[in-house]
């Protein structure tokens, strides 16, 4: 991928000034706007904390079953809000405000929510002159609304949960006619609000006009803001907390940092060139959700707004030494966007899972890939052509390493006009396809979503004549430059235009595809090489909204689209997996993201694991880093080390830039391939696990890959912890991510829990830091005692050849010699799970010295080939017998075997089928 | 559900004629079969346990080395061998087996997937017999043009050895005459000596002006010389002829070379040639006689000495030339020799590619533009067992944020010397198909070609 722009851009189109960018090896930061450069975070950030000039007017209360609304006003220019509050089902606060009468309607997200999220009464407790008290019903939980200064707060009892304006922050930039240019109509509209504003008290400060509130220019971008300013801004108190975490995209580490004295976090969908570590500045996706912990309490803030948005983080702890203080930790959190309402969630918890669900009622969850989606990728920019794909599957084989899925960067194409296949490159992509499949293997094509302008281009042609282009400020196409050149930019916000283009990935009509292909969106932030900070003009036209209102949606709609037309092409059936780079809130019911071009250091394989930690936590479990690095070519021990630690991500696709040696797992001598095939095979063993719990993400929200304080909120060790993390709650991984490291630190959590290490069934007691040496050969996994894990110990070539093949149970027991998973088997591609209940879904406990398989979905249906192999019960003692009891009441003896040392059980071949009801008692 | 791959296979084969039935576990070789003797407890191969027979191939892994279970998938480290009778024999990882996919061309492979097979190894068989017997071709004829390749370059390399030790004698006679002449000139030089030290500023004086004049008139006399078409201008191809003006001596004076002489101007009137003939006036041999008349004795005694220098160099210089061609590895029997000076291109869609043998690689667009280079003469560097099969080409132009260019040339056995492919890998890093008798084997025998019976 990700092909870069940037020093690209200059390459390709001003070839004099390559040279400049040679020594520029780190991300331009010229081209990408600080704070003070953006001019509404400049206004918005130079208002400081004080008394809030909004005043709630008590006397305007409206109360519904499902809401209450009450007006504000701002005391300095009498211009009048509407807040609108909300209980949600499942404890979540919704609070909206926007202008009682805007001149025009102001920007409201869109098909981000999955649906109205279901509302629960509020009722008023208590009122008097100056608040008023809401019931949010439950544990003493009130929402008070202060009058003046207008606050919010949620408490439950004597604790102040969060509150909004207590720091005097809510701005909300109305929307006013341009001087210069007012209509009569306008003038009269004006007149009318003014009237009205004069009703409260006879003064009105007219507001000045500050620099950037109608046009402003970075670089030599100009933008004419023909709406003039229209920023939003609020402020949470979270007392108590001092670790919040979320708002990703961001090369940072899991726990947000503070922000005063340095820019805020930006969320901008942006094709950063070369990004730089640890900085707050935008990148590739937003998701706007932050994540509040300690140890009374999770919740979360979701800040429905698709604009450019920066997130001010604030703590009176951080960076102090904790000495005995008597203030106790707040941390204050502003969020200030470009345009729109402020329409917030305040997801109360107060259980981690409790806002996971959550947020999940809200957005949805993690789409359930294919089974093959989880499984290792091969990718490169590019594999040159037909005979290389070919090689690289061959090598594969010869080197017994397996994979699923090469990958075609954006050469592939006839001229950059995705849809298409180079003719002299790419001549018979159907045979190339076939060949796959023959291997149980499958392909990924790049579809990007800048079109090529270019008449003899059926693609162009039809979104010209169906006039689905965004369009520039006075109308006419929007043109970009961008991989083909001049390119056009379809309006992907247009449910027609999204219509149209998934019905391009029938086979029909994507010539030379077939099943086994999927896709890849690049550069959907957009990436528009030409354009302000490498995207598109804010004042591009989305029908009747600004590209400045629907920005940070435009990469989520691009994979909708392109999700849609997968699962179409199939008539329904096919689960689709499409990968993104540009992404935000609600994207992750989509497929999988990566965090674009990072480069071959250290530094950016230690960062791929916040990352993807924050995504998760932000809802979008499917995620990973290109391993090796995009950028720069890494060293064997790099290579190995990513490898291992890119086996154990949810996305696991290794990927190079096309100036990078080539770098296939075979190319670094027999012993660093054995090491990378190894990592590779502990995925594919792996795998089983890795579904079920993609498949309870999907039902669930929760993350597959966790932060420890997910599972150990009350254990503040873990809460900055971000060099190891949970799959599931059962593996604990810390991947080896130093050169030349001897050694690692890992932190077992959980007292009075224990640990066993997978690869040697060692055991360690929870709630300490083990010092545990290393070899190129380490990968740092530990089990849980107190869970059961499910493997296909027998690893071929594809996952697909691997369906059908028997599992081995690995129970390791805890303190009191019990121990639980689960086993969900079904098809592993199509929707039948949904649809037809078609899946096996198993409990598995051991307690008592017996084992059993218990059905956890009675009213599913699924026959699976597959059958338990064997049964390794770790952390056990020496039975002198074992039986196994099938449903019908049969009963065999096992033959097992006991390792004394490490207390490791083997039950020799059960037989069983997968999906039956079974004991397994030892005496 | 997974007890039913038990045990045996039946394996028919030929042999004399006469059907033979064998019987083994699946996915033993014949070699290995009397360690699987059926009703007697198996030894894992590597000594570690011994079970039931029963357990062999019942889909479970009791042996570390994965030996009980040669037919199925149970075991990581397993191998299952499918005889392929028709084609070759073979081993493949036992994670192949029943995987839905057809490896083995005898379909014993996938037994129980589901997958549908066909039995190709006849088909096999026969194309690979033709291919082999094609290549037997090729390498039986490229195997004797190789001996001819190792005659020439024997009788090459004496001839060169001879060349150098005749030439080392003549040097060192050259060597005496130097030093005779070295004497003589001294002698001569010595009325001249004493002069210049009597007269010695007169003298210095009188002979720039002697010698100004003579360069002039030899510098006019040499302008009309070398412009051969008389038309008042000494071009670069004029100028070209004069072979003795080479600046780097290596016996080829080329265009560049001369328009460096030329300070870049394509032609030079009078006027102008003075530059020039500064740059060429040591080196220029006059088209008429050398001799001058009034040459004074000294003088002569000085270019005779001179010449003699002169001629000893240059034979420096071609003996440094033949011993450095002796001293490259041009493989165990000198049979790459003839490669040596030699150049070989390939012309792809969109470019000209050169490969000059222990010299360079080149590439050059097809449609105009400047040569690249792709790598100059690095090494041998195939496998340990046959480094003579890839030579490596370094150090070429640079890549933009890349390595500089690199290039591997693989060579195979063929009649002709040719160029048969490029391709870039990856960015930068070129591979170039060479294809060459010099790395034709001795053909083996044609009666060891499999012809399906060899399993028996």
């Amino acid at each position: 991928s990700a092909p870069p722009c940037g020093c690209f851009i200059l390459q390709r189109w001003v070839p004099l000034i390559v040279l400049l960018c040679v020594s520029a090896r780190a991300v331009d930061r010229s081209n990408f706007k600080t704070c003070e450069q953006s001019a509404f975070c400049k206004r918005q950030r130079e208002l400081k904390p004080g008394r809030s000039p909004y005043r709630a007017l008590l006397d305007t209360l409206e109360l519904s079953d499902s809401r209450i609304t009450l007006q504000l006003i701002n005391d300095n220019n009498k211009v009048r809000l509407l807040l609108e509050l909300y209980r949600l089902q499942g404890n979540m606060t919704r609070v909206k405000i926007n202008e009682l009468k805007p001149l025009k309607p102001r920007y409201e997200v869109p098909d981000v929510l999955i649906s109205d999220p279901i509302t629960e009464t509020l009722s008023v407790v208590s009122q008097d002159e100056n608040s008023l008290v809401l019931s949010l019903g439950g544990k003493d939980q009130r929402l008070i609304v202060s009058a003046q200064p207008f606050r919010l707060d949620i408490v439950e009892g004597p604790q102040v949960l969060v509150s909004l304006n207590s720091r005097g922050l809510l701005a909300f930039e109305h929307l006013r006619a341009r001087k210069d240019t007012k209509s009569e109509l306008e003038q009269a509209t004006e007149q009318e609000n003014v009237e009205q504003r004069t009703d409260e008290d006879g003064q009105i400060k007219e507001e000045e006009d500050k620099p950037g509130m109608w046009e402003e220019t970075f670089k030599s971008h100009t933008d004419s803001k023909p709406n003039g300013p229209s920023s939003i801004s609020l402020d949470f108190s979270l007392p108590g907390v001092e670790h919040v975490y979320g708002i990703p995209e961001h090369a940072d580490t899991l726990k947000l940092k503070n922000t005063d004295g340095s820019d805020p976090y930006r969320l901008y969908n942006l094709d950063v060139f070369q990004y730089e570590l640890h900085n707050p500045m935008a990148l590739y996706g937003a998701v706007p959700v932050l994540i509040s912990h300690s140890t009374d309490r999770t919740m979360g803030i979701f800040w429905l707004n698709a604009a450019e948005t920066w997130v001010d983080i604030s703590s009176n702890t951080a960076g102090k030494v904790r000495v005995i203080s008597s203030e106790a930790p707040q941390t204050d959190v502003r969020w200030i966007s470009e345009s729109g309402i402020i329409d917030v969630f305040i997801m109360l918890g107060p259980k981690p899972a409790d806002v996971f669900t959550q947020y999940a009622s809200l957005t949805g969850t993690q789409s359930f890939p294919p089974l093959t989606a989880l499984a290792y990728h091969q990718c490169r920019w590019n594999y040159n052509d037909q005979e290389d794909v070919k090689s690289v599957d061959q090598g594969f084989d010869e080197h017994d390493i397996p994979y699923d899925f090469i990958w075609l960067d954006i050469e592939h194409a006839d001229g950059k006009r995705y849809f298409t296949w180079d003719p002299s490159k790419f001549p018979q992509p159907k045979e190339m396809l076939q060949g796959l499949m023959d291997k149980r293997r499958k392909l990924v094509a790049i579809v990007d979503p800048h079109i090529r302008v270019d008449n003899g281009y059926k693609i162009h042609n039809e979104i010209l004549s169906k006039n689905f282009y965004v369009k520039n400020k006075d109308g006419g196409d929007y043109e970009g430059w961008c991989w083909p050149g001049n390119s056009g930019y379809p309006d992907f916000t247009n449910p027609e235009m999204r219509a149209w283009w998934a019905s391009k990935f029938a086979y029909e009509q994507y010539e030379g595809s077939m099943e086994n292909q999927y896709v890849w969106n690049d550069m959907n932030e957009p990436s528009v090489f030409n354009g302000p900070e490498v995207t598109m003009h804010k004042d591009a036209l989305h029908g009747g909204w600004e590209h400045r209102d629907v920005h940070n949606l435009y990469g989520l709609y691009v994979q909708k689209a392109t999700a849609d037309g997968l699962v179409e092409r199939s008539g329904g059936v096919e689960r689709p997996f499409v990968l993104t780079r540009a992404f935000f809130a609600g994207s992750q019911r989509y497929g999988a993201v990566w965090t674009g071009d990072n480069a071959a250091e250290w530094g950016h394989l230690k960062i791929s694991i916040p990352m993807c930690l924050s995504l998760g936590l932000a809802g979008i479990s499917f995620c990973g880093a290109d391993v090796g690095g995009f950028f720069k070519h890494p060293s064997a021990e790099l290579l190995v080390r990513w490898y291992q630690a890119g086996a154990y991500q949810p996305f696991f696709r290794a990927h190079a830039h096309i100036d990078t040696p080539r770098r296939e797992p075979w190319l670094f001598g027999p012993e660093n391939t054995a090491l990378i095939r190894e990592a590779i095979r502990q995925r594919y063993a792996l795998l089983p696990y890795w579904y079920q719990l993609f498949y309870n993400a999907h039902r669930t929200g929760y993350p597959v890959v966790r932060p420890l304080w997910v599972e150990y909120p009350n254990d503040v060790a873990t809460f900055s912890i971000e060099d190891e993390y949970l799959i599931g709650k059962d593996l604990l991984v810390h991947p080896v991510t130093d050169e030349g490291a001897t050694a690692v630190t890992a932190y077992l959590p959980g007292k009075g829990e224990v640990w066993y290490d997978v690869h040697t069934f060692q055991k360690h007691d929870g709630e300490q830091s083990l010092y545990i040496p290393v070899t190129m050969s380490s990968i740092p996994v530990f089990q849980r005692g107190g869970s059961i894990i499910c493997r296909k110990d027998r690893v071929r070539r594809s996952s697909s050849c691997m369906e059908n093949d028997p599992y081995t149970l690995y129970a390791a027991l805890n303190s009191q010699g019990s121990a639980e998973g689960e086993l969900y088997i079904d098809d592993f591609h199509t929707f039948n799970f949904e649809k037809a209940k078609q899946f096996v879904h198993r409990h598995l406990s051991f307690s008592a010295n017996t084992l059993s398989s218990r059905n956890l979905a009675p009213d599913s249906q699924f026959s699976t080939a597959s059958w338990i192999e064997k049964i390794v019960i770790i952390g056990g003692s020496q039975p002198s017998s074992a039986t196994l009891k099938n449903a019908d009441d049969t009963e065999s003896a096992l033959e097992f075997e006991f390792d004394s040392t490490l207390a490791v059980l083997t039950l020799r071949k059960p037989g069983v089928n997968a999906a039956a009801d079974w004991t397994v008692i030892l005496r | 559900m997974t007890c039913l791959h038990l045990l045996l296979t039946l394996v028919f084969a030929v042999s004399l004629g006469t059907p033979v039935e064998i019987q083994r576990p699946r996915g033993v070789p014949l070699t290995k079969k009397p360690f699987y003797e059926e009703n007697k407890p198996f030894t894992c191969l590597d000594g570690s346990r011994t079970i039931p027979f029963d357990r062999v191939n019942d889909d479970y892994c009791d042996c570390k080395d994965g030996s009980d279970e040669p037919g199925t998938a149970a075991c990581p480290n397993g191998s299952f061998h499918c005889t392929n009778a028709g084609y070759r024999p073979m081993f493949i990882p036992s994670s192949r087996i029943n995987d839905g996919i057809c490896d083995c061309c005898d379909t014993t492979d996938e037994y129980n997937s589901g997958a549908k097979c066909e039995n190709t190894c006849k088909e096999l068989g026969l194309k690979e017999r033709d291919v082999l017997q094609k290549m037997a071709e090729i390498t039986k004829e490229g195997f004797l043009l190789k001996q001819q390749l190792i005659e020439e370059a024997k009788k090459g390399r004496e001839e060169k050895q001879g060349k150098v030790t005749d030439m080392q004698e003549n040097k060192k006679q050259l060597e005496e005459k130097v030093e005779a002449l070295r004497t003589v000139k001294e002698t001569a030089e010595q009325p001249e000596k004493e002069a210049k030290e009597r007269h010695l500023k007169a003298w210095e004086e009188q002979k720039a002006a002697i010698r100004l004049e003579k360069d002039k008139a030899k510098m006019a006399e040499a302008f009309l010389e070398l412009d051969d078409n008389a038309d008042g201008f000494v071009s670069v191809s004029e100028l070209q002829s004069h072979a003795e003006l080479d600046p780097d001596a290596d016996g080829t004076l080329t265009e560049t070379e001369v328009q460096g002489l030329m300070g870049g101007a394509a032609q030079v009137d009078t006027s102008t040639f003075e530059s020039v003939w500064t740059n060429i006036k040591d080196k220029y041999h006059s088209e008429v006689s050398r001799e001058e008349a009034d040459m004074s004795s000294a003088q002569k005694a000085r270019d005779d000495f001179e010449d003699s220098e002169k001629a000893l160099r240059e034979m420096d210089d071609q003996i440094r030339n033949i011993e450095k061609e002796l001293s490259f590895d041009f493989g165990p029997d000198a049979e790459f020799t003839y490669l040596y000076s030699q150049c070989y291109e390939l012309t792809t869609s969109e470019y000209i590619y050169r490969l000059c043998p222990f010299n360079r690689v080149s590439q050059k667009p097809k449609y105009g533009g400047s040569e690249t280079n792709l790598g100059t003469w690095g090494s041998w560097s195939g496998p340990e067992n046959n480094k003579y099969l890839v030579m490596k080409y370094e150090h070429g132009t640079g890549c933009w944020q890349g390595p500089n260019r690199s290039t591997t040339v693989k060579l195979t056995c063929g009649k002709e010397t040719v160029v048969t492919s490029t391709s870039e890998p990856s960015r930068c890093e070129y591979l170039m198909e060479f294809t060459t008798p010099a790395v034709c084997q001795e053909p083996a025998n044609m009666d060891l070609l499999p012809h399906g019976h060899e399993e028996l």
